[in-house]
C-alpha cells in the first residue's frame, strides 16, 4: 500500500550587515544581528512554534501512524540557540515522540559538495554529531543543501554510511519514469534515492494561496482525492517542502494550518495510505532502478539546476575566491575565523547574487536583504576581503614564528661552528666526537619550529658567552 | 498623422540631453509609416544665428522652412527655424546676464505685421519671458498657416507656443515634460517658470513625462489629473562601439567619471565626498569631473580642501567625440543626481561598456536593472559601489555582458510607438 513521506526543510541564513569597504581591515564583525534576530523571532512566531505545536498535536492524536521528517541546518540551529531557544525545545519535544526523523545535511547549508569533498564530509559529520546531541538520533538519511544531488555526491554519501539520500524528482533526470518509487544511486546501489514529487509538493508550498490557480481553494479532501488518483502500483509520494510554507510563505489566514490539520484525518478515513519517514521508505521498499544523474540537480526554478547559485560570473567569482582560502583556513585555529568560515559558505549568499530573476520578471525578494544582485556581490566581496586578510595574517603569524625560530637556530648553528673552529685552532686538531655531538644537537633543533611556544630570544651577547662557556666546558 | 512639434534645440547645436531626446524621438517617429513631423526650433543662441534675426524681420512670414536630409531617417524631415534667442538650461536671471551686453536695438521689428492675428506688443529684448512670448506668437502664425493634426511641445519654454498654436488651430496639444523647475532649481522654484509650466500642463490635452518620478511631480506639485499623464521612457541612439572605442588610456589607474553640468541638480559634491572616501582606502584610482556649471569653482575648492587634487581631475565642458573618449577610458560612471527626470548619460556610458552607478532620484533608475542604485546623499554607499567596481573584476564583467544588452534593447522606435499611442488618444479625445 502506498505511503506518504513528509519532509520539511528548516533553514535561516546568517545575514550579513551592510559591510562597507572602509570596514575592511578595521571591523571584523559581519552580521546583521538586528535583522537576524527579528526575522528569526518573526518566523518562529508565524511558523516554527505554531507548526511544531500542530505537529505535536497530530502525533498525539494519531500516535506513530503520523510520521514526519525534518532537516534543520546547523546555521538555523545556531540561530535557534541565540534567538529562539523555545523553538529548539519544541523540536526536542517532537523528537521524543518517536514519530519524527531528523535528517543529516551540511552544517553550514553550503554548496561544498560541488567543490571540495573533504570540506563537505567534514560539515556533514559536524551536523550529524550536533543532531545526535540535540535530538538523540544518529541521522540515517542525508539531504543536501537545496536538494543538490549527482551520482558522485551520492557515492560520497554512501561511503559515509548513509542508507538513503533525498533529491528533486526533476523531469530531465526522470524522463518517463515516476518519482513515486524508490531508486538507487548509479555508482553505489546501496544508497537509496528518494525523489520529490514536485507537482504535489508545490501545490501546497507554492500554489496553496494563489487565487489565480484553477484549483484554488485547495482542501484536504481534494488533495487526498489527487493522491488516490495516482497509479495504484506506485509505492511512495514524497512531499518535500520548506517548513516555512506553514505560516510564513503561506500565511495563517490562507488556511494552511487547517489544511495540514485535516490532511492526516482525511488520509486515514478515506484511504489505506500510511505515513513514513525517509529511512522507513528506504528500508521497507524495493528500489526499482538506478537513477542516473551525471550533472548536479537541485530543487530550484524550472531548470532544476545550479544556476540560481552558480549561474553568473559574480557567483562563480565569489564561490571560487571563498574556497581558494580553504587550505589556509585549515591552518588557522582561531575560533572566530572558523565561525566566519562556516557562515560565509551558506548558500543563500550566492542566491542573493543571482541575476536570473531579472529575466523572469520576478525579483526574488523573500527575506533578501539586498536591493540588487550587484549590491549582494559587493557586500559579500567586502566581507570576504576582510576575512581573507585575517586568514592570511593568522597564517603568516604562524609562519613568521616558524621563520623566526628557524633563523635563530641557524644563527646558533653558525656560532657553534665558529666557536668549534676556534676550539680546534686552540687544540690544533680535529675532534670527531664533538662534531658528531653538534650534528645531533642541530638535527634536534631543526624539528623545533613545530613547537608553538615562542622561544624568548636572548641578546646575542649573552648567547655568545653562555654558549661559549658550555662549549668550553665540553 | 501630421504633428507640429515645438522644440528648442536640435543636434548638433545642443547643450544638454533634451536636444538628443528630441532627435531620437523624431527619428523613431519617422519609422512609423503614417507619421509626419514638422519640427520647429528657435535657433539663435550663437553669434552666427543673429543673421537669421534679420531674415526673420525681412520676410513676410517669420519662418524659414528648409528640407533637411538626415542620416538614419526613413523619410525626408522638415525642419522649421524660428529666430529666437532661447538658451536652454539658463534660468531667467542667468539669461539676462548672458544676453544683456550683446543686445542692441537692431532686433526691433515692426509689430504691425502681427496685428489682427494675435494680441502682442513688445520687442525682442533681454528678457526670457519676452522670448517665450515671441516664440508663442510665431507659433500662432504657424498654427494658422500649416496643416497638421496635433501639436507636441517639449518643455516649458515651448509650452506657450504650443498653447498658442492650439488656440489658433483648435488641434489637440500634447506637452512633453523632460524636466520641471523642481528638478532644475532643487526646490526653490521660480514662480514665473512654475506659472508657465502649470499653464502649459493645464491647457494640454495629454501630457507625456519621461519617468514616473516626473509624472508624480506633475500630478502632485502641479495638481494635474493623473489620467492625463502618461510616462514614456527615453531611449538611446545606438552607437558603433567598435568604431568609436579606439582610444586607449595611458595610466594604469582605474578611472571613475562624473559627466554632466556641475550644478546643484547633478549632485557633484556627493561625488567628491565619495571620491575622498575611496582614496583613503585605495590609491590605484583617479576621479574625473567633466563638465561645467555654476558650482565649478566651489567644487575645485572642496577637492583642494580634502587634499585629493592629485587624484581628482577637472576637464571642463566636453562635447562630441571627447565625451565618447572619456567613456572609453572610464572604468566606472557615476550619476549622483539629486533630481533627474530621466538621465540619458548612464545609457551612453553603458553603450561604451562602462558600469554605472546611478541615484534612485533619477528616472532612468526605474528602467535599469544592471546598474548600481544608491541614494544621492548616501556617500558611503556610493563609495562602496565605486570600490566594489574597481576591485572586484567579476562585477565589471557582468555589467559588460548584461548592461550592454539591456541598453541595446532601449530603442527609440519603441518609445515612439508609445508616443503614438498618446497621440491617438489625444486626437480621439
Amino acid at each position: 500500500m502506498k505511503t506518504i513521506c513528509l519532509y520539511f526543510q528548516v533553514h535561516q541564513p546568517f545575514r550579513f550587515r551592510r559591510y562597507r569597504f572602509f570596514d575592511i581591515g578595521t571591523s571584523h564583525y559581519y552580521y546583521d544581528d538586528y535583522a537576524n534576530e527579528s526575522i528569526m523571532r518573526k518566523v518562529a512566531e508565524h511558523c516554527y512554534l505554531p507548526a511544531n505545536k500542530l505537529m505535536l498535536d497530530l502525533i498525539k492524536e494519531y500516535g506513530t501512524n503520523f510520521r514526519i521528517a525534518f532537516s534543520i541546518s546547523g546555521v538555523a540551529l545556531d540561530q535557534f540557540e541565540l534567538y529562539a531557544p523555545n523553538v529548539l525545545e519544541s523540536f526536542k519535544k517532537l523528537a521524543k515522540t518517536g514519530s519524527v526523523e531528523f535528517l543529516a545535511e551540511t552544517y553550514n547549508h553550503s554548496l561544498s559538495s560541488l567543490t571540495d569533498t573533504d570540506e563537505f564530509v567534514d560539515q556533514v559529520n559536524k551536523h550529524s554529531i550536533r543532531i545526535n546531541e540535540l535530538f538523540g538520533q544518529k541521522p540515517q538519511v542525508f539531504r543536501n543543501s537545496e536538494l543538490v544531488y549527482s551520482d558522485s555526491i551520492g557515492a560520497t554519501i554512501a561511503d559515509m554510511g548513509f542508507k538513503a539520500m533525498l533529491t528533486e524528482g526533476a523531469k530531465h533526470i526522470l524522463g518517463w519514469k515516476s518519482p513515486n518509487y524508490l531508486y538507487y544511486n548509479a555508482i553505489n546501489p546501496k544508497l537509496k534515492v528518494l525523489l520529490k514529487n514536485f507537482k504535489l509538493s508545490d501545490d501546497i508550498a507554492f500554489r496553496f494561496s494563489n487565487k489565480g490557480w484553477s484549483e484554488w481553494p485547495l482542501t484536504a479532501d481534494k488533495y487526498v482525492a489527487w493522491l488516490k488518483d495516482l497509479d495504484k502500483k506506485e509505492d511512495v509520494v514524497n512531499l518535500f517542502m520548506d517548513y516555512e510554507t506553514f505560516g510564513e510563505h503561506q500565511w495563517k489566514e490562507t488556511g494552511i494550518f487547517e489544511f495540514l490539520k485535516a490532511l492526516p484525518k482525511v488520509v486515514f478515513s478515506r484511504t489505506k495510505f500510511t505515513f513514513s519517514t525517509p529511512s522507513e521508505v528506504a528500508s521497507n521498499f524495493e528500489p526499482v532502478a538506478a537513477i542516473n544523474v551525471p550533472f548536479p540537480v537541485s530543487w530550484a526554478d524550472e531548470e532544476r539546476d545550479l544556476t540560481a547559485w552558480l549561474g553568473n560570473d559574480m557567483q562563480n567569482e565569489a564561490f571560487n575566491k571563498l574556497y581558494a582560502l580553504k587550505d589556509m583556513v585549515k591552518r588557522c585555529n582561531d575560533p572566530a575565523i572558523l565561525t566566519d568560515w562556516k557562515y560565509l559558505q551558506v548558500s543563500d549568499h550566492f542566491y542573493y547574487m543571482s541575476t536570473k530573476f531579472f529575466s523572469d520578471g520576478e525579483v526574488h525578494k523573500y527575506f533578501n536583504p539586498y536591493e540588487s544582485p550587484y549590491d549582494a556581490f559587493i557586500n559579500y566581496m567586502n566581507v570576504l576581503s576582510d576575512f581573507a586578510y585575517r586568514v592570511k595574517a593568522a597564517v603568516s603569524e604562524t609562519e613568521m614564528e616558524v621563520n623566526r625560530l628557524g633563523k635563530m637556530i641557524k644563527e646558533k648553528d653558525e656560532l657553534i661552528q665558529k666557536l668549534k673552529t676556534e676550539l680546534n685552532l686552540t687544540k690544533e686538531g680535529p675532534e670527531p666526537e664533538k662534531s658528531l655531538k653538534r650534528k645531533a644537537v642541530s638535527s634536534v633543533s631543526k624539528k623545533k619550529p613545530a613547537a608553538k611556544k615562542p622561544v624568548t630570544s636572548p641578546k646575542s651577547g649573552t648567547t655568545k658567552t653562555s654558549t661559549g662557556r658550555t662549549k668550553k666546558k665540553q | 498623422m501630421k504633428v507640429l512639434m515645438f522644440g528648442w534645440e536640435f543636434p548638433p547645436h545642443i547643450s544638454g540631453g533634451l536636444g538628443t531626446a528630441c532627435y531620437g524621438l523624431t527619428k523613431g517617429l519617422s519609422k512609423i509609416h503614417d507619421m509626419e513631423v514638422l519640427f520647429v526650433v528657435p535657433k539663435a543662441y550663437g553669434d552666427e544665428d543673429q543673421s537669421s534675426v534679420k531674415l526673420f524681420a525681412a520676410e513676410d512670414i517669420p519662418v524659414i522652412s528648409k528640407k533637411l536630409h538626415l542620416k538614419g531617417f526613413l523619410k525626408e524631415f522638415e525642419m522649421l527655424e524660428i529666430s529666437s534667442r532661447l538658451i536652454p538650461y539658463l534660468s531667467p536671471e542667468e539669461y539676462q546676464k548672458h544676453t544683456k551686453d550683446t543686445l542692441t536695438g537692431e532686433y526691433e521689428f515692426s509689430e504691425e505685421q502681427y496685428i489682427g492675428k494675435l494680441k502682442f506688443t513688445g520687442k525682442y529684448g533681454p528678457d526670457l519671458f519676452q522670448e517665450i512670448a515671441d516664440y508663442a506668437l510665431v507659433a500662432g502664425t504657424l498654427g494658422e498657416q500649416l496643416h497638421f493634426d496635433l501639436i507636441h511641445a517639449h518643455d516649458w519654454l515651448t509650452y506657450p507656443a504650443g498653447v498658442a498654436a492650439k488656440h489658433v488651430s483648435g488641434k489637440p496639444l500634447v506637452i512633453h515634460v523632460h524636466a520641471t523647475d523642481f528638478d532644475r532649481s532643487g526646490g526653490s522654484v521660480n514662480p514665473s517658470v512654475y506659472e508657465i509650466e502649470k499653464y502649459g500642463m493645464e491647457h494640454a490635452d495629454k501630457i507625456i513625462t519621461v519617468s514616473n518620478l516626473t509624472r508624480n511631480t506633475v500630478i502632485e506639485r502641479y495638481g494635474i489629473d493623473p489620467a492625463k499623464v502618461t510616462t514614456v521612457y527615453n531611449a538611446v541612439e545606438p552607437i558603433d562601439v567598435e568604431e568609436k572605442l579606439q582610444f586607449t588610456k595611458n595610466v594604469d589607474d582605474k578611472i571613475v567619471t562624473f559627466l554632466g553640468r556641475i550644478t546643484l541638480q547633478k549632485g557633484p559634491e556627493y561625488f567628491i565626498e565619495a571620491a575622498s572616501k575611496v582614496l583613503k582606502k585605495t590609491q590605484n584610482v583617479r576621479f574625473v569631473m567633466a563638465g561645467s556649471g555654476d558650482m565649478f569653482h566651489k567644487m575645485i575648492h572642496r577637492v583642494a580642501a580634502l587634499g585629493i587634487a592629485d587624484k581628482f581631475h577637472f576637464t571642463g565642458f566636453l562635447k562630441g567625440d571627447d565625451v565618447i573618449r572619456m567613456f572609453s577610458i572610464s572604468d566606472v560612471y557615476v550619476m549622483p543626481s539629486v533630481s533627474e527626470p530621466f538621465g540619458i548619460s548612464p545609457l551612453e556610458a553603458m553603450q561604451s561598456n562602462v558600469p554605472v552607478i546611478i541615484s534612485h532620484q533619477s528616472g532612468v533608475s526605474e528602467i535599469l536593472n544592471h546598474a548600481i542604485k544608491i541614494n544621492f546623499w548616501d556617500v558611503d554607499a556610493m563609495a562602496d559601489a565605486i570600490y566594489g567596481l574597481i576591485n572586484y573584476d567579476a562585477l565589471s564583467k557582468m555589467f559588460k555582458i548584461y548592461g550592454k544588452d539591456e541598453v541595446d534593447n532601449l530603442k527609440w522606435e519603441n518609445s515612439a510607438l508609445k508616443v503614438r499611442e498618446v497621440y491617438d488618444s489625444a486626437v480621439s479625445f
